[in-house]
C-alpha cells in the first residue's frame, strides 16, 4: 500500500473501516514494527518512515468481557442491564493486539466464550458514527 | 542513558507532618471546594503543634475531571482562594486516578529542589452530581477515546478483561475476587470517615431484615458469599466483575503537608519521611507487556524501592488502588508482595488481611473508603500517615514495630502509576 499518501491519523484508521471495510494500520520502515492503530512516528525505534499495512484480519481472542452497565453510546443502541455486549483484546496473526467489539457470541452467557479462540475480522455493521473494528468466530 | 537504570535521589529529604480527610461519600449538597476545605480544615486541627496557615508556599491539587463532573475548569486557583491563601501558587495536577499520588510527587519535588519549604498537596472529586451512565463516560476518558473506547470498552470493562486474563492464566477465581471486596468492607468497617463504613455481613443481613419488613420473600443466605452470589444482591457490572468487585461513585478530598525534613521540629516529634518515590507510564491494555499486570506498577515500583532501599518483603503495610477486586489483587504482585498468579490464594489465605502477614488496605481502600478519584492518592497517603504514627483508631495494624509502608495509586487502566514508600522518622 505504498502508493497510499493519506495522513497516519485515527480519521484514515476509520475511513479504512467505514469506507474499504479494511483494517489497516501501519508499518515501520526502518525497523519492521507494526501497529495497528496509525501513528506517525514509530513507537518502537522511532523512525519517521512509516507505511500502511492491511491486516489480514485473521485474530485470536485474547481476552473479553461482557458489559452489562453500558456507556451512553452503547445505551442508545440497546444495550444495557439485559441485554450485555462482548467486547475485548484479539491478537492478530501478524502479531499486534488491538482492542474490538466481539460479535457472534452470546454475551448473557459469558462462561461459555472461550479466550484463544479463532476470530475473523467482521465490518459489515461497522458503525460510521463510531468505528471499531469487530471481530467474530471463524 | 536509560529512563529506568539511573538511581535517583532526592535533592533534600521530604517529610509529612499532617494529613486531613473529609468524609468520603455522597454529598448532594457539596462541591469539590467544600470537600477540600473540610479535607484542609481536618488536617489542620490535627497537626500536633499547629501552623500559621500563612506559611504555606505552594501547592498542589489532584484533580480528574470537575470540568466534566462540575463544569468547572481552572479548579486550582478556586482552592487556593476558598482556603483564603492567595495569592500562593496552586498548580491542578490530571492523571486521571493517580491525580494526587502525581500532585504528591511534584510536591515532593518543588520541596527537594529547594524552591519552597512547605508545600500542601491535596486532591478532590465531586462524582455524584452525574448519573451512573454519565460517570461512566467520564470514567472512560481516562481510557485511550480513540483506540479503546470506540470498542464499548469502559472503565470496569477494561479491568473485566484484564480478570478474565488473570484467572485465565493462574487458578484465580470469582470467589477470591469476592474476599478482596468482604475483605475490604471489614476494614472500611472501621474506618469512620468511610463511604461503606460496613460490612457486607452487615449488608447482607439489612437485606434480609428488608424483605422481611415488606412481607417478601426473604433471600436465604448463610454466608456472605450466598449474598455475593445472588445476582439480585450483587449484579454483573462487566464479567467477570460484579457491583461489590467495583469501588463506588464517591465524593471527597484529601490533603497532606510537606515540609523539609530539616524542619519538622516546628510541626511534630512523629514526621513521616519520603523514603521513595517512583512513577512511570504504560500503555493501553491492548499494547500492555502482559494482559494479567500494569508495567507502570511495577516500574514505579522498582524506582520507590530503589530510592528507599528496601525491598518488597520490607513493606509492613500499604494502601494500593483497589478500583476493582481484580486490580488489588495484580497490584500486591506488581508490588512484588505476592508471586504473579499468587494474589488471589494471598487474599483466600487472609495474608492481606488487618491481621495478616501483609496488611492491604487498612482503611478499607478504594472500594470501601470509597473512590473519589482524584483524592485517592492523598488519601492512600493519609492512611499510611496514621498507621506508621499507631493513630489509626480500631483499624491499627497490630505491630510494635511498624516503620515502613507503600502506597500505590493507578491512573486509568495503568497509563499512570506511582508507587511512595513512607518510614516513620527514627
Amino acid at each position: 500500500m505504498a502508493e497510499d499518501n493519506r495522513a497516519f491519523t485515527a480519521a484514515s484508521f476509520n475511513a479504512y473501516l467505514t469506507q474499504e471495510k479494511k483494517l489497516v494500520g501501519v508499518r515501520c520502515r526502518a525497523c519492521g514494527t507494526l501497529s495497528p492503530q496509525p501513528r506517525p512516528m514509530c513507537h518502537a525505534c522511532h523512525g519517521r518512515d512509516m507505511e500502511w499495512h492491511e491486516f489480514s484480519g485473521m485474530a485470536r481472542l485474547s481476552t473479553f468481557t461482557c458489559i452489562s452497565i453500558v456507556p451512553v453510546s452503547m445505551s442508545k443502541k440497546g444495550y444495557g442491564r439485559d441485554n450485555p455486549y462482548c467486547t475485548g483484546i484479539v491478537t492478530l496473526e501478524e502479531g499486534p493486539r488491538l482492542s474490538a467489539r466481539i460479535i457472534g457470541v452470546d454475551a448473557r452467557n459469558p462462561q461459555d466464550i472461550k479466550t484463544g479462540m479463532e476470530l475473523v475480522l467482521d465490518l459489515a455493521e461497522v458503525d460510521p458514527d463510531n468505528p471499531t473494528p469487530a471481530f467474530r468466530p471463524k | 542513558m536509560s529512563t529506568t537504570s539511573r538511581k535517583r535521589r532526592l535533592g533534600r529529604a521530604v517529610s509529612i507532618v499532617g494529613a486531613g480527610m473529609s468524609r468520603f461519600g455522597a454529598f448532594a449538597d457539596k462541591d469539590s471546594r467544600d470537600l477540600f476545605v473540610e479535607a484542609f480544615q481536618d488536617m489542620l486541627d490535627n497537626l500536633d503543634q499547629g501552623i500559621d496557615v500563612q506559611d504555606i508556599e505552594c501547592a498542589y491539587v489532584g484533580n480528574y475531571s470537575s470540568d466534566l463532573f462540575e463544569h468547572q475548569g481552572h479548579t486550582a486557583p478556586i482552592i487556593a482562594d476558598w482556603l483564603g491563601l492567595t495569592p500562593m501558587p496552586v498548580t491542578r495536577i490530571e492523571n486521571a486516578c493517580a491525580s494526587s499520588g502525581s500532585a504528591l510527587r511534584e510536591g515532593i519535588m518543588a520541596i527537594a529542589s529547594g524552591l519552597y519549604d512547605i508545600v500542601l498537596v491535596g486532591g478532590m472529586e465531586k462524582m455524584t452530581s452525574l448519573p451512573t451512565e454519565g460517570v461512566t463516560d467520564v470514567l472512560a476518558t481516562a481510557a485511550d477515546g480513540l483506540y479503546e473506547v470506540p470498542a464499548g470498552l469502559t472503565f470496569p470493562g477494561i479491568f473485566g478483561a484484564i480478570a478474565t486474563a488473570h484467572m485465565d492464566r493462574y487458578d484465580t477465581n470469582l470467589d477470591h475476587l469476592l474476599k478482596v471486596a468482604i475483605k475490604n468492607h471489614e476494614n472500611g468497617a472501621l474506618n469512620p470517615k468511610a463511604q461503606f463504613n460496613v460490612t457486607i455481613q452487615s449488608l447482607m443481613e439489612r437485606r434480609m431484615t428488608r424483605a422481611q419488613e415488606r412481607g417478601q420473600p426473604v433471600p436465604e443466605y448463610v454466608t456472605e458469599m450466598d449474598f455475593l452470589n445472588d445476582p439480585a444482591a450483587n449484579p454483573w457490572i462487566a464479567w467477570p466483575l460484579r457491583l461489590y468487585d467495583c469501588a463506588p461513585i464517591t465524593d471527597g478530598a484529601a490533603c497532606v503537608l510537606l515540609v523539609a525534613s530539616e524542619l519538622t521540629h516546628n510541626f511534630t516529634d512523629k514526621p513521616i519521611d519520603i523514603a521513595g518515590t517512583g512513577q512511570a507510564s504504560g500503555r493501553p491494555l491492548h499494547d500492555a507487556d502482559e494482559l494479567t499486570s500494569l508495567s507502570a506498577a511495577k516500574a514505579a515500583a522498582s524506582q520507590a524501592y530503589e530510592m528507599a532501599g528496601v525491598t518488597a518483603d520490607d513493606i509492613q503495610v500499604a494502601e494500593v488502588h483497589d478500583c476493582f477486586t481484580i486490580a488489588e489483587i495484580i497490584a500486591t504482585e506488581d508490588l512484588g508482595f505476592f508471586a504473579p498468579g499468587e494474589g488471589g490464594r494471598a487474599v483466600d489465605e487472609g495474608r492481606t488481611a488487618l491481621h495478616g502477614d501483609k496488611p492491604i488496605n487498612t482503611s478499607g481502600g478504594l472500594k470501601a473508603k470509597g473512590h473519589p478519584v482524584g483524592a485517592s492518592g492523598v488519601g492512600q497517603v493519609a492512611e499510611i500517615f496514621h498507621q506508621l504514627r499507631g493513630e489509626a483508631g480500631e483499624r491499627q495494624v497490630n505491630n510494635p514495630n511498624l516503620e515502613l509502608g507503600l502506597t500505590h495509586n493507578v491512573g486509568g487502566t495503568g497509563g499512570t502509576c506511582v508507587v511512595n514508600i513512607l518510614r516513620r522518622a527514627s
